[in-house]
C-alpha cells in the first residue's frame, strides 16, 4: 500500500517538474526574444530616422540631382549654425549664415575650419537639420562632412558644401537650419 | 514506509542554523523574509542619501557638499529606491505570499529563487562602493549622470559608470530570475480549483509584473550594455561622431524606464483591493474589471515611453501619439479607482493601521496619477520637464503609491508572518507621521517646479528659499519617522500579543487559514477551492 503511494506521489512531482521545466524553457526563450529586441531596435531606429527624418538625420546621397526641377515659384530660407565638441581645439564657423534659395536651385557654401593647437588633428562634422520634417529634403551634393578632415597645425581651410533643398518639401515649410557639429574624429584601427 | 520518511522530511522545520541557514535556504518564507529585510535595509541607505541632498538643499548656496557629489547622490539614491528597495520588497512579498495565496507548498524553483536573493548584496555592494574608493583616492566617486545614465555624459563619467552598469546587469539578473520563479510558480502550483480568475489581485498584479519585467528588463541590459562598449571597446551606438546617436538612447531606457514604474506599482495595487476588503468586511468590487484595467495597463505601459521626453525633440505627429496614449493609461486607473472606493462604500469599516495606509495611499496616488496628467500634455510639458514639479510627481507615484503601499502591505500581513500583534498605536503614529510630513516635504517641491526652479542642481534663487527650508525640514522628519516603522517591525517579530489565524476580523483568502506564523512548510498537501 505504502509503495504505490510512494511511485504516484514521485510521479506527481515527476510530472509537476516536467511541467515546470517546460515553461521555464519558453520563458528563457522570451527573455532572449527581448535581448535581441533591444539590439534590434539599434538598426531600426536608424532607418527609421533616415527614412523619416525624425531627429534631424540626413541623407548623405546626391543621387536625386539629375531628377530635381526648379520650383521658381517659392523661396526657401537656410540657415546654417556650427559647434565644436570638448576636445577639438578648432575654430569653426560658415562664412555666410543664410542663403536664400528655391527649391531644385543648387547653392555652395564655405565653412572655415581652423586648427588652433600645434598638433594635427582630424575631426568629424555631423550634420543635422530642423525642423526634422524637412530634413530628408536637404540633399547635400558635396560635403566637407562626407569624410573626415585633417588639420595641420595652425591650418585654415575653407570647405565647401553644395546642397539644394528637393522640390518635394512640405509647404507649410519656409526655414530651416541645417547644424554641423565638429566632433574629434573616431580612431579607426 | 518510504512515504512516511517523505512527509517527515516535509513535516518538520529541518535546517541548519545559524547563517548556513539563511545563505542555504530554499524555503520561500526564509528567502521572502531576506529580500523584505534586504529591502528595509537599503531603504535607510538611499533614505540617508537624499537626507544629504536636503541638507545641502536647506538654504540657498554651497555649504555642506559639492556639486560632483550631490549629483552621484541623486543619481544613486534612485537606483537604490528602485532597484533595491522597492522591488525587492515587492519581490519579498511575492515569495511570502503567492505561494500561501494559491495554496502551494513552496515557489517552484526554489534554488533559483535563493540565487536571485544573493544576487543582490552584490550589486549593492558595486553600486556603492565607488564612493569608499573615492575615499582612497581611487576613481572619482559613484554615477553621476543621474540614474538614467544618459550619454555623452555617462560615456565621459569616471569609474562609477562602469560599477552602475554592472550593478545594473546583476540586479536584472535577479529580478528576471524572480519573475520567471513567479510565473511558473503561478501557472503550474495552484491548489486545484483555483482558477485563474479566483487568484487574489496581489498574485494577478505580481504575474502582470513578471511577463513586464521578462519583457523590458533585457532592454535596459542591451543598453547598457552598448553603453559600456561604447565606454571603453571603441563602438559608437550612441557617438554622433561615429555615426551614432545619444537620443536613441533615451528611447532604449525608456523603453524599459516607462513599464518599470508599472513593475514597481502593479504588486501594490493587488495589496489595495485586498486590505479594503478585509477592513471593510464585504468583497471587494468589480474583481474581474480590476483584473482587465491590470492587463490595460500592463499593455499600454510598454507603447507610451517617449513621453519621459518630449523636449528632446520629436515631429508632432509623435509627440500627439505619446501625449495621446500616456491619457489613455488614465482610463484603466479611474476603473481601479472607482472599484476601490467603490469597496469601501457602505461597508463596516475599521481603521487599523493597514488599513489608515491604503486609504492614505489612495488619496495620495491620486494626486500622483493627476499631476502626471498634466506632465503628459506636451505642451504643458515643456514648462514642467526637469523642474522640481517632475520630482514632486514621481514621489507621490513612487513614495506615496509605492512606499506606502508597501508600508500597507508590511503592517497587513506582518502578524501572519510572525504570529505576533504589532503595536497599533505606534503603528498609527508612524502613519500619520509619514503622511504628514510626505506631503510637507512634496507639495513644496510642485510649487518650486511651477516658479522653475530646475531638479538635480545643488545651488538655486533666493525666491526659492521658504519653500526648500519647509521641504527639507518635513524629509528629515520622514526619515526620522521611518525608525518607529523599523522599531515596531523588530518588537513585533521578537514577541508580544499573540496573532491568530484570522488575524483580522474580515480577512479572506488560503493564507489566513494557515495559523500564525505558518509552519515551515506549509500546504504540503494541498488545499482544494471552492
Amino acid at each position: 500500500m505504502a509503495s504505490i503511494d510512494e511511485s504516484k506521489v514521485l510521479s506527481a512531482k515527476q510530472q509537476l517538474d516536467v511541467k515546470n521545466q517546460r515553461l521555464v524553457r519558453k520563458l528563457l526563450w522570451m527573455l532572449l526574444g527581448s535581448l535581441l529586441f533591444a539590439f534590434a531596435l539599434v538598426p531600426i531606429y536608424n532607418v527609421l530616422c533616415t527614412m523619416t527624418g525624425l531627429n534631424g538625420k540626413t541623407q548623405n546621397s546626391a543621387t536625386l540631382l539629375a531628377k530635381a526641377k526648379i520650383d521658381n515659384s517659392r523661396w526657401v530660407n537656410v540657415q546654417f549654425t556650427s559647434s565644436v565638441m570638448s576636445g577639438l581645439g578648432w575654430n569653426f564657423y560658415p562664412k555666410t549664415t543664410s542663403v536664400r534659395v528655391h527649391p531644385g536651385q543648387i547653392e555652395t557654401v564655405i565653412f572655415v575650419a581652423k586648427n588652433t593647437t600645434n598638433e594635427v588633428v582630424v575631426g568629424q562634422a555631423i550634420p543635422s537639420v530642423t525642423p526634422g520634417i524637412a530634413a530628408a529634403n536637404l540633399k547635400k551634393i558635396e560635403c566637407f562632412c562626407f569624410i573626415r578632415q585633417s588639420l595641420k597645425p595652425g591650418e585654415e581651410k575653407a570647405m565647401p558644401l553644395r546642397f539644394f533643398v528637393s522640390p518635394d518639401l512640405p509647404k507649410d515649410v519656409s526655414d530651416m537650419t541645417l547644424s554641423y557639429s565638429f566632433f574629434p574624429a573616431v580612431q579607426l584601427k | 514506509m518510504s512515504t512516511t520518511t517523505v512527509a517527515h522530511h516535509d513535516d518538520h522545520a529541518e535546517h541548519p542554523t545559524g547563517i548556513m541557514r539563511w545563505l542555504t535556504t530554499t524555503n520561500h518564507k526564509d528567502i521572502g523574509t531576506m529580500y523584505l529585510t534586504f529591502s528595509l535595509i537599503m531603504f535607510f541607505v538611499g533614505g540617508a542619501m537624499i537626507l544629504g541632498i536636503r541638507a545641502e538643499l536647506f538654504k540657498p548656496g554651497l555649504q555642506l557638499i559639492n556639486p560632483e557629489f550631490f549629483n552621484q547622490l541623486i543619481g544613486v539614491h534612485a537606483l537604490i529606491m528602485i532597484f533595491a528597495a522597492l522591488m525587492p520588497a515587492a519581490t519579498g512579498f511575492a515569495n511570502w505570499m503567492i505561494p500561501l495565496q494559491i495554496g502551494a507548498p513552496d515557489m517552484a524553483l526554489p534554488r533559483l529563487n535563493n540565487w536571485g536573493f544573493w544576487l543582490l548584496p552584490p550589486s549593492a555592494i558595486l553600486l556603492t562602493l565607488p564612493f569608499t574608493l573615492a575615499l582612497f583616492g581611487i576613481g572619482d566617486g559613484a554615477l553621476a549622470t543621474g540614474w538614467t545614465f544618459y550619454p555623452p555624459l555617462s560615456i565621459q563619467g569616471g569609474i562609477g559608470v562602469d560599477f552602475a552598469i554592472f550593478a545594473v546587469h546583476l540586479l536584472g539578473i535577479s529580478s528576471v530570475l524572480g519573475s520567471i520563479n513567479i510565473i511558473v510558480t503561478v501557472f503550474n502550483m495552484r491548489a486545484p480549483g483555483m482558477t485563474l480568475m479566483k487568484m487574489p489581485m496581489f498574485v494577478w498584479g505580481w504575474l502582470i509584473t513578471a511577463f513586464l519585467l521578462i519583457a523590458t528588463i533585457p532592454v535596459l541590459a542591451g543598453a547598457v550594455t552598448m553603453l559600456l562598449t561604447d565606454r571603453h571597446f571603441g563602438t559608437h551606438f550612441f557617438d554622433a561622431a561615429g555615426g551614432g546617436d545619444p537620443i536613441m538612447f533615451q528611447h532604449l531606457f525608456w523603453f524599459f524606464g516607462h513599464p518599470e514604474v508599472y513593475i514597481l506599482l502593479l504588486p501594490v495595487w493587488g495589496f489595495i483591493p485586498q486590505i479594503l476588503e478585509t477592513f471593510s468586511r464585504k468583497p471587494m468590487y468589480g474583481y474581474k474589471a480590476q483584473v482587465y484595467s491590470f492587463w490595460a495597463v500592463g499593455v499600454l505601459s510598454v507603447v507610451v515611453w517617449a513621453h519621459h521626453f518630449f523636449t528632446s525633440g520629436m515631429p508632432v505627429p509623435a509627440l500627439l501619439y505619446f501625449m495621446y496614449s500616456t491619457m489613455a493609461i488614465s482610463l484603466p486607473l479611474a476603473v481601479m479607482f472607482f472599484c476601490w472606493i467603490k469597496t469601501m462604500w457602505k461597508g463596516s469599516m475599521s481603521f487599523e493601521t493597514p488599513m489608515l495606509f491604503t486609504v492614505g495611499w489612495i488619496i495620495l496616488f491620486g494626486i500622483g496619477g493627476l499631476t502626471g496628467l498634466v506632465l503628459a500634455d506636451v505642451a504643458a510639458d515643456a514648462q514642467y520637464h526637469n523642474s522640481y514639479f517632475i520630482v514632486a510627481h514621481f514621489h507621490y507615484t513612487l513614495f506615496a503609491g509605492g512606499i506606502m503601499g508597501i508600508m500597507a502591505g508590511t503592517y497587513y500581513w506582518l502578524p501572519k508572518m510572525t504570529g505576533h500583534m504589532y503595536n497599533e498605536k505606534l503603528g498609527k503614529l508612524h502613519f500619520w507621521l509619514t503622511a504628514i510630513s510626505f506631503n510637507l516635504t512634496f507639495i513644496p517641491q510642485f510649487f518650486l517646479g511651477l516658479a522653475g526652479m530646475p531638479r538635480r542642481i545643488p545651488d538655486y534663487a533666493l525666491q526659492f528659499a521658504e519653500f526648500n527650508m519647509i521641504s527639507s525640514i518635513a524629509a528629515f522628519t520622514l526619515g526620522l519617522s521611518q525608525l518607529l516603522f523599523v522599531y515596531n517591525i523588530v518588537t513585533c517579530a521578537r514577541g508580544g500579543k499573540k496573532a491568530t489565524a484570522q488575524v483580522w476580523e474580515g480577512a479572506q483568502g488560503l493564507e489566513w487559514t494557515l495559523p500564525s506564523p505558518p509552519p515551515y512548510h506549509s500546504f504540503t498537501e494541498q488545499p482544494t477551492v471552492k
